[in-house]
């Protein structure tokens, strides 16, 4: 109560300011750090950037005028087109697995029974740590000579693999190590979810004789779909801007075969000084993934209307 | 249900103990080698267990320079962009909730929309922006732009919309500042709020490579992401050594998250009721 003294002692002074200006000085005070970080390096550089893309700028020297010619260019650069693919290989493949994945193992993980808490955190574990860390341990298990894989694809009698060396099987390896570095979080978000399905719903299935399958099938699943959803989102946008993971490992090798879309946009900008160019692809980029965003909130509302 | 009744233990265990292992691997493996030596790993085949214990590789990661200095800056980024965020977001998040100032709601759905904006389209102009401030290569340059993240203020606006407001009012009534009911009477019921938004701003801080990689090219001012992937690239024969780099740049983040598992649980659910 001793913290009240000074302000009781203030108190008149306050009250007079307030009449005149309301709680507008104290509003924008509050306020203010929030608005000056997220709208000037937020707002502003989206602004910037559009403006950016009309131009061609090195980052250093005062940039000149080109019109649309970055977004005449970025339609027919060959080695955009690979990155693009790339993304999408990794997206179609990524996204369907990852979400699979995490409602099979929630299911699974969805009861009582000895050690459940510590499956779950051993399963969680691995999105908790840096995605460079993911990258780097990786690198190293699947190292053609000193990798531990195929240490062990000899001792089989098996050949051994390029693994991340190999332009073949470096995206999917990628995939594989996103995958083990991302499923926990479909899994917690899922067994979140599974709380929240109303007990009666699987309990008035089973007593009109559904079978378990059933059960899961027309009730648990349907109840389910606005996470479906969310993640089906949450994931893509994740996917679609890959790039941790790939430097962690490849670095767009070997032979630009993990080359994904994000990766040549720093390439351009930061590595070859392309900022103008740079900025068209990212503004086309996340045009898309606002796109997506957006249909996401729609969906919501939608839901919401029409539970 | 015949299987049921010959284990001892429910059948689940037969997928889910397989499964966790397979996750839990990667980590065991990362942990054993940063304990042999070069030439235990060079032997090809390499042995899965090796015969005895080498500390050579923790020396050169703990010993050397980079290291402890990488994991310095860590620290320091981390910290600062908690404490930031944890005053900054409830000062906005508690204007919105319980303040009327005109364009309030405007100015809140503006913050809330940048929640949508990827990154790659503001990085070359918050680039430009920090080396025109003169903080580009500086620790400055991880901080500022994360000093109060648009996530957070909306979750700490949720926290306090629905908090009771009787007590406030009474704190009002007594004669207590806005800043004093914030200081003393709502931020002692918002510690779930905050415990979230700190574990969420810790684990983002701690594992962000793409704008430190970005905004830093010189080694003494690398985070421990940056520092080990450069480190990596550097050492890729010393596998004992990048191994033990690898162990102590995520065990921060585990043991954090085994000393709090529900709160970072909390916190990365959150992100799935945004919105």
């Amino acid at each position: 109560m001793e913290a009240l003294a000074p302000a009781l002692a203030t108190a008149p002074r306050r009250r007079l300011r307030e009449r005149l200006l309301g709680e507008h000085p104290t509003a924008w005070a509050f306020i203010a750090p929030a608005v000056v970080i997220i709208l000037g390096l937020t707002i502003v550089p989206v602004v910037w950037s559009l403006l950016l893309s009309f131009r061609s700028s090195d980052l250093i020297s005062p940039s000149h005028s080109v019109g649309l010619a970055n977004y005449k260019a970025l339609v027919h650069d060959p080695a955009l087109g690979a990155a693009v693919k790339h993304t999408l290989i990794f997206t179609v493949l990524y996204v369907p697995l990852s979400i699979a994945a995490g409602l099979g193992l929630a299911l699974a993980l969805d009861r009582r029974i000895r050690l459940i808490g510590l499956y779950r955190t051993l399963i969680l574990i691995p999105f908790i740590v840096a995605t460079a860390v993911q990258g780097v341990l990786f690198s190293f298990i699947f190292d053609q000579r000193f990798g531990v894989v195929n240490s062990l694809l000899q001792k089989l009698g098996l050949p051994t693999q390029g693994f991340l060396g190999d332009p073949g099987q470096a995206l999917y390896i990628i995939i594989l190590i996103a995958l083990w570095g991302s499923i926990g979080f479909c899994v917690i978000i899922y067994l979140a979810a599974l709380q929240d399905v109303p007990k009666e719903l699987k309990e008035a299935a089973a007593v009109d004789g559904a079978t378990r399958w059933e059960v899961l099938r027309h009730v648990t699943i349907p109840q389910l779909a606005p996470i479906t959803v969310f993640l089906l989102v949450w994931q893509t946008l994740f996917a679609l801007q890959l790039f941790d993971l790939v430097y962690a490992t490849t670095r767009g090798g070997p032979l630009e075969s993990t080359v994904v879309i994000v990766y040549y946009i720093y390439l351009q900008a930061f590595q070859l000084f392309h900022a103008g160019y740079a900025a068209a692809i990212a503004y086309v980029v996340a045009l898309v993934l606002i796109g997506l965003s957006a249909l996401q909130i729609v969906y919501r509302r939608w839901r919401v209307a029409h539970p | 249900m015949s299987l049921r009744r010959r284990l001892p233990f429910s059948p689940w265990h037969l997928a889910l103990a397989p499964i966790a292992i397979l996750f839990a691997l990667p980590f065991a493996w990362m942990v054993i080698s940063s304990l042999m030596s070069t030439a235990q790993i060079n032997r090809f085949p390499p042995t899965i267990i090796p015969g005895s214990l080498h500390l050579e590789g923790w020396e050169t990661v703990l010993g050397g320079a980079e290291f402890p200095r990488w994991f310095l800056n860590s620290t320091i980024v981390a910290v600062v962009t908690v404490i930031s965020n944890l005053i900054f977001c409830s000062m906005a998040g508690y204007a919105f909730a319980r303040l009327k100032f005109r364009g309030s709601t405007a100015i809140f759905l503006l913050i809330l929309a940048t929640l949508i904006i990827p990154f790659q389209i503001t990085m070359i102009p918050t680039f430009i922006v920090m080396h025109d401030l003169h903080l580009s290569d500086t620790l400055g340059a991880l901080i500022v732009p994360n000093l109060v993240t648009p996530f957070g203020v909306f979750l700490m606006r949720q926290f306090f919309l629905n908090l009771p407001i009787e007590v406030e009012e009474a704190a009002r009534i007594d004669g207590c500042s806005r800043f004093g009911v914030l200081l003393h009477v709502a931020t002692p019921l918002a510690k779930p709020a905050l415990a979230t938004l700190a574990a969420l701003t810790f684990l983002v801080s701690w594992n962000e490579l793409f704008w430190p990689l970005i905004v830093i090219n010189t080694d003494s001012t690398f985070t421990l992401p940056v520092g080990l992937t450069t480190f990596q690239g550097a050492h890729s024969i010393d596998w004992p050594a990048v191994m033990a780099g690898n162990a102590l740049t995520a065990l921060p983040v585990v043991v954090a998250f085994l000393l709090t598992q529900r709160t970072f649980i909390a916190s990365l659910t959150s992100s799935a009721v945004k919105g």
